[in-house]
């Protein structure tokens, strides 16, 4: 209560019933909670995924298990891949808090190089699996398998596409406000597909190598 | 059978000549009507020179009135589509008795009962209640415009695009057979491997969208944009069960989004999710379909819940009676609304302690309900009632609502519901809450805040011949079908052997022509206002001696709803500005920041329901065009800076002083 009454101007213990003073142009305040907001509803479409592979894992319907697929080291190449990644993503930020553009839009080229390879790795493991007979189509292991990774590498890529439209609009306009808030909205993304690829990597990878 | 030569499956897909539903005359008759009547309206249309009109001040505007406004349009007409369908199933089961057949083949019938459904919660419910919210909240906050005008929009034309996919599958191949969640297998590539499925999964994918992000724009809207001084607790209780409401919807549809792709795939790509062999679970997709399903009902009946209450203290004369209690009461349900899903199944086998549990959180919902209905008792106790249009509604939900709930309270109960499960008990329950509480708060709603849109109130006596012939026809329909429900029918059956049924059906028949003749009025209602407009003119911009912000700007608001954002000092703060002497500001005034149009929306939304019009029908190029289109103009609109300008102080005075004058006048 002692908040709301501080926002409210009193002139002479009158009640004051608008403001006259135009509030600032409209701030990046919403774009960050909306974009928030989203996030989390797109976390639930991972959750719904998760908890579809939680139920389905194990039915290898006489098929591959993970055990048989998996290849650790080859997953683990691509987690660094994407956890570097984030870290590259985080020092443009930085860049980008002192005004660096060159140096900004250099560690954004480093992120998206490091994503780039994150989705070759996949699409090979992809391809090798498809060519082995262990297709989407096998079992519902193997269904729930690919959907989640793939939504999870299809996110990455309209990260990626977005990355690129981003640097070139950096490039025409500058560090705009307009353009920090859209870089500091792919940072939350990108972090967030960093999340849920620790996910992906304990639950499915880690756990599905396990007997 | 023509059969095709190998090149058209490359342009055309699985579209054929025989898709085309030429040889049933309902069909052929009702898209005859459609195309003259379509023809008529862009003749009308081209005539009055009105292309460049709709263009630019409505299909590409970013005002949340106007949005509101198109989405109750949308609402309007794809309520006549689900209600025609609603009269064609009562009519085929008041005939199709003892040998005769009626006049639907079961293909057809099934049809019918599945786009009813999808029709009516999707296409009619849903618009009507984010038309109205996305009208009513920005106003009741004192703010502009939304958070993201421009998603706004967006989100309104990725809603018509599944509705446009709906009405498509009419005319062009068939719609999905399953009902209207369309449970596998039932549903899967095996079981149904026509074009009807793809329609029902697209045309809600692609609404679906539309919905999730105008959730996203009115939470945040609601959370950043209050004026000053209004605190979470001195939020319009309307607001309040707004912004629950698209908590819900955040919060579920991704999982509906998710789970109807899962289906997707297991039809376009052959996956093994709710397939019955190589380890797919069906049950799964029934569980996964009513974590979103339940919440679902909840985002229809939260924001008639807050109309309900808007109406109950303006009518009254006083302050809602337990505020608190009102929004922890939805605050609960909100919650609450997430624990209960699988009691749409109990049948399903999982047990007597999960049925328990289940059971159980069912049965404590109706606890903040039951005090939401004395917090409107006690409203209107020593109230000063004036039984205007939406007071009626009100009481009607009141009764009505209240059977409806005690039905619900005894299908909670896992014993009896394994009785009553799939019924006609149960359809006739779930009638008895949304029409009884969603759709007769819509109307409500729709007579409270007409004269605030439009600037002229409705006229009363059509709107009550409507309200007469909506509450009777309801009652006349569905209490048949819980008497046959409780001797057993089963939903959705296409003819009966018994024919001492018929007598119920028959009835229920006569129900939905009195239903009919309500939404006639309805329609005569506007029509009549309209041509009696300046009879019924609102000229103080508060024609109900409203209680809350909405009623401090003029019928209908400039662009720009308030001149000085207001500061709020109590939950009823017009109420309140009312009883402390509040002038209106008279000059002063200053250029005001406000989004600019863009047809960004309208090419976006286009792209994506082309791109699910050719996935439909297996046209890959076209999906693979559209879609690369759709990505590209949402690339190009973000190189589009300039999304803003200034209404100079000026055209303020000039808007402001016209209000005065009316003022003056009445």
């Amino acid at each position: 209560m002692a908040k709301a009454a501080a926002q409210v101007p009193v002139s002479n213990g009158a009640p004051t019933f608008y403001v006259t003073e135009e509030e600032h142009e409209h701030s990046g305040g919403s774009t960050m909670l909306g974009f928030w907001i989203y996030l989390m509803s797109d976390c639930l479409v991972f959750a719904v995924l998760f908890a579809t592979f939680g139920v389905l894992g194990r039915n290898y319907a006489a098929g591959p298990s993970g055990a048989d697929l998996f290849d650790l080291r080859l997953v683990a190449v691509n987690t660094g891949l994407l956890l570097l990644s984030s870290i590259t993503y985080g020092f443009a930020m930085l860049a980008m808090e002192k005004g660096r553009q060159a140096a900004m839009q250099g560690w954004l080229v480093v992120t998206g190089l490091f994503g780039l390879g994150f989705i070759a790795i996949e699409l090979y493991e992809f391809a090798h699996m498809i060519h082995e007979g262990a297709t989407p189509m096998r079992s519902a292991f193997l269904s729930s398998f690919f959907t989640l990774v793939s939504t999870h590498g299809l996110h990455v890529t309209f990260g990626l596409i977005w990355l690129v439209v981003l640097m070139r609009q950096v490039a025409r306009r500058g560090l705009i406000e307009a353009n920090r808030r859209r870089l500091m909205c792919l940072s939350m993304f990108w972090h967030f597909l960093d999340i849920v690829w620790i996910g992906v990597f304990s639950f499915v990878y880690l756990m599905g190598v396990l007997k | 059978m023509t059969s095709y030569p190998e090149w058209w499956k490359l342009v055309f897909g699985r579209f054929t000549f025989e898709a085309l539903p030429l040889h049933e005359p309902i069909l052929v008759a009702t898209f005859a009507v459609v195309v003259l009547g379509g023809l008529a309206l862009l003749v009308l249309i081209t005539r009055m020179k009105a292309w460049g009109y709709l263009w630019n001040e409505w299909f590409t505007s970013v005002d949340h009135k106007k949005i509101g406004i198109m989405y109750m349009i949308l609402g309007v007409i794809m309520l006549l589509r689900g209600f025609a369908d609603a009269l064609m199933m009562r009519g085929q089961q008041a005939i199709a008795f003892a040998g005769s057949e009626g006049y639907l083949p079961p293909h057809h019938y099934d049809q019918i009962f599945t786009a009813h459904g999808v029709i009516m919660i999707f296409f009619v419910a849903m618009p009507f209640v984010t038309g109205l919210m996305n009208f009513v909240v920005p106003l009741q906050i004192g703010a502009r415009d939304v958070a993201f005008p421009f998603l706004n929009n967006f989100s309104f034309w990725m809603t018509v695009g599944g509705a446009v996919l709906v009405m498509a599958s009419l005319f062009i191949g068939e719609f999905a057979k399953t009902g209207w969640l369309a449970y596998p297998p039932l549903s899967g590539a095996a079981y149904s491997p026509g074009v009807g499925m793809d329609y029902y999964l697209w045309a809600l994918q692609i609404a679906g969208v539309g919905t999730t992000l105008s959730g996203v724009n009115l939470v945040a809207t609601i959370i950043k944009m209050r004026a000053p001084g209004m605190d979470m607790m001195k939020m319009p209780v309307f607001t309040w069960t707004s912004l629950c409401t698209n908590v819900l919807i955040v919060a579920t549809f991704p999982i509906l989004a998710a789970t109807l792709a899962l289906l997707t795939l297991d039809r376009y790509v052959g996956t093994n999710f709710f397939t019955n062999d190589l380890g797919g679970n069906p049950m799964m997709y029934v569980n996964l379909i009513w974590i979103w399903g339940h919440p679902e009902v909840y985002i229809l009946i939260l924001p008639a819940f807050g109309i309900f209450s808007e109406v109950a203290s303006t009518f009254c004369g006083k302050r809602l009676f337990g505020y608190a209690s009102m929004v922890y009461a939805t605050v609960v349900i909100t919650i609450l609304s997430y624990l209960v899903w699988l009691h749409h199944f109990f049948t399903m086998g999982s047990g007597a302690s999960v049925n328990s549990f289940f059971g159980i959180t069912t049965m404590i919902i109706s606890i903040p309900t039951g005090a939401k209905i004395f917090n409107w008792l006690f409203t209107m106790y020593r109230g000063r009632i004036r039984f205007e249009l939406p007071m009626m509604w009100l009481i009607a939900f009141m009764l009505t609502f209240v059977i409806g709930g005690m039905t619900g309270v005894m299908l909670a109960v896992p014993p009896a519901d394994f009785v009553l499960h799939n019924s006609l008990f149960l359809v006739a329950h779930f009638h008895n809450v949304i029409i009884g509480g969603v759709v007769f708060g819509i109307f409500a709603g729709i007579a409270y805040w007409f004269p605030k849109a439009f600037g002229f109130k409705l006229d009363p006596f059509w709107g009550k011949l409507s309200f007469w012939f909506w509450v009777v026809g309801f009652y006349v329909a569905f209490m048949p079908l819980y008497v046959l429900g409780l001797m057993g029918v089963t939903r959705r059956l296409n003819r009966f052997e018994d024919p001492s049924l018929q007598i119920w059906f028959v009835i229920a028949a006569i129900g939905a022509v009195l239903i009919l003749f309500g939404i006639l009025c309805f329609l005569i209602q506007i029509a009549v206002s309209i041509i009696h407009r300046d009879a019924l003119r609102d000229t103080t911009g508060d024609p109900w001696d409203g209680r809350t912000l909405e009623w401090s700007t003029s019928s209908p608001p400039p662009d720009y709803n308030f001149a000085f954002t207001p500061v709020i000092h109590d939950h009823d703060s017009w109420s309140d500005m009312k009883k402390r002497g509040y002038q209106r500001p008279l000059a002063g005034f200053r250029p005001i920041h406000m989004p600019r149009n863009t047809g960004a929306g309208v090419v976006i939304a286009g792209f994506a329901t082309l791109c699910g019009f050719a996935l439909i029908w297996h046209v890959w190029w076209l999906a693979a065009l559209t879609f690369v289109g759709a990505v590209a103009s949402v690339i190009t609109h973000s190189f589009n800076y300039d999304r803003d300008f200034h209404i100079p102080a000026e055209t303020v005075l000039r808007e402001e002083d016209s209000r005065s004058k009316l003022l003056a006048r009445a």
